[in-house]
């Protein structure tokens, strides 16, 4: 199969502001907040019924810029090979909507943002959010969308958290859900990894309990916390594939600067990530994914008319297929439409970034059949 | 139907009933699936090992688990489905009694389909050539077959009166069509309706 590079060209953010008060959000925590602005992005033409609408909900680090090019970028949008004419969440045909979280740094109302009561930065001050609360806000802005039903929820990793969240919270305002590489709950191991991730940037001085909006960043300590979490996103294989024991120079230093091409690597990824995210969102950003627990029944407390497309990754460690089948499972249980495929990439969790050809296959008849009928027979 | 519809799907075409709730048992690429849907208006699902057959079931609209027979049916809950299809992958199956119960326990009948290893072919064949048997409907070589069960018409009627499953179906397929003088010489393939 190939796949056509026709992208979407240049695209601009949007901004979506409600909670005023008395009409705050009302936060897991028992807390409200507001006002709250969420960025977004559009991509192709809501239809005059309003049955095409697809959102896409994104990971950890991700943003509303999904696909196309922002005025003067080189790099498109994070999932521009999976968004655009013809691809797997084809424009030509849905209107494709995709938001940064709340409690995120690109746009969105988060601990970065200024708190009107104060015209000061939130810092801590900002309450702790869940993944329901996200959610939450989203929903708010597919209301002011005017859009009923969404066709379909899109998103792996913690977008796919969100993704199955929207089922247990709204399932009647989706048509499908399509939860790539996640879990219905985060295991010890990931809440682990995370935790890992917070003390590196609190152990940061300059991090100075989260109140570093007018001075240095805790970048040194955020940076390791995003080096860890590469780890993390790659398998065993991958790495050796991509750096081996590959050295950047000829020899070994005997110093500690960085000998190995996958040190390099990291520490790139780590220095690019600070330009562009915020310490403490990643701190509130990483609480919501452990707070996350959906098992046993509450993904589907009742009957629901969701179909469902689950996807994992062989050697995704972070997530592994059985926190997928874990999904399933509740899925089989309930009765629920519904279709799992493990692709066998080697690529461990970046794989939902980059197995494009095969998520295409699946997700573009997927959608295909929710589009136009779930029966064959009809 | 088409002509071109292989003997063993127009069967079991035949004997679902319009509107059933179906489960394929390694459903391969869909096309019985799809053809039940079709003619049937069944309501399917396949279950499939084989990742590029998932691909080309969710191409054609179906809904499939990737995932191994032996370990695919534990969290359904009792009678799902009208029938639950093993139709050319009982022989590759490695827990035959636990499938062959959770099949029963899922579906209110299942349809077994197998390739007969006692049809005259194979047995001239291990008698006059002291070779393996390769005919039609087992056409592997000894160490390439997926094969891990071998079994006859007589074997499979055997196995359910020692499980104490009903027979309520038997067809016997030949090359193009229905076998009925001494199945398990002439026939090429069996397809059993059995319940619990």
């Amino acid at each position: 199969m190939t796949l056509k590079a026709e992208n979407i060209g240049l695209v601009k953010q949007q901004y979506f502001t409600f909670g005023e008060s008395p009409d705050e959000l009302k936060l897991d925590s028992g807390k409200a907040l507001g006002p709250i602005t969420l960025a977004y992005e559009t991509y192709g033409e809501l239809n005059p019924e309003k049955t095409n609408a697809i959102l896409v909900v994104h990971a950890l680090s991700g943003d509303a810029h999904a696909a196309g090019f922002h005025e003067g970028d080189k790099d498109p949008g994070w999932w521009n090979d999976m968004i655009g004419p013809d691809k797997a969440l084809d424009t030509d045909k849905y209107f494709v909507i995709c938001s940064n979280c709340l409690g995120g740094c690109r746009g969105s109302t988060g601990p970065s943002s200024i708190n009107p009561q104060t015209n000061k930065p939130y810092g801590l001050s900002f309450p702790v959010i869940t993944i329901a609360d996200m959610v939450r806000a989203q929903k708010h802005l597919i209301d002011n969308l005017g859009i009923k039903k969404l066709l379909c929820v899109i998103g792996g990793s913690m977008g796919g958290m969100q993704v199955l969240q929207w089922v247990a919270s709204f399932p009647k305002n989706m048509q499908s859900a399509i939860p790539i590489a996640c879990a219905l709950k985060h295991s010890p191991q990931q809440i682990a990894f995370d935790e890992v991730g917070r003390q590196a940037v609190m152990a940061d001085p300059a991090w100075n309990e989260g109140n570093y909006y007018d001075s240095d960043k805790p970048e040194r300590g955020l940076a390791v916390a995003r080096m860890i979490g590469h780890i993390t996103y790659m398998s065993d294989k991958s790495m050796e594939e991509k750096f081996s024991r590959k050295l950047k120079d000829k020899d070994y230093s005997f110093k500690f600067t960085t000998d190995f091409e996958v040190e390099g690597y990291l520490r790139y990824r780590g220095d690019n990530f600070v330009k562009r995210f915020d310490a403490n969102s990643y701190l509130y950003v990483t609480k919501a994914m452990d707070y996350f627990d959906l098992s046993g029944a509450k993904l589907i407390p009742k009957a629901i008319d969701v179909r469902f497309l689950v996807i994992s990754f062989k050697s995704d460690w972070l997530y592994p297929s059985y926190q997928s089948q874990d999904i399933v499972r509740q899925l089989k249980i309930r009765g629920v439409d519904a279709t799992y495929c493990e692709i066998n990439s080697t690529y461990g969790h970046d794989a939902f970034l980059l197995e494009v050809e095969e998520e295409t296959r699946l997700i573009k008849h997927f959608l295909k059949k929710t589009f136009h009928g779930y029966n064959i027979a009809r | 139907m088409s002509e071109n519809v292989s003997l063993d799907y127009r069967i079991i075409t035949d004997i679902v009933e319009q509107g059933s709730r179906v489960l394929d048992l390694g459903c391969g690429n869909g096309d019985l699936l799809y053809l039940l849907a079709k003619e049937r208006s069944a309501l399917v699902q396949g279950i499939e090992i084989s990742e590029e057959a998932v691909y080309q079931c969710v191409e054609k609209g179906l809904s499939v688990f990737h995932s191994d027979i032996d370990s695919g049916l534990t969290d359904y809950p009792d009678k799902s489905f009208d029938y639950v299809i093993l139709n050319q992958s009982l022989q590759e199956v490695k827990k035959i009694d636990l499938v062959m119960d959770e099949t029963l326990r899922v579906g209110n009948k299942a349809i077994i389909g197998f390739s007969n290893f006692a049809h005259i072919r194979a047995r001239l064949m291990m008698f006059f050539r002291g070779k393996a048997p390769i005919t039609k409907s087992l056409p592997y070589h000894w160490f390439d077959t997926p094969n891990v069960r071998f079994l006859s018409i007589s074997d499979f009627k055997y196995y359910c009166a020692v499980k104490g499953f009903k027979i309520l179906h038997v067809r016997y397929l030949g090359k193009k069509r229905e076998v009925g003088f001494w199945p398990n010489l002439f026939a090429l393939n069996a397809i059993f309706v059995i319940q619990k």
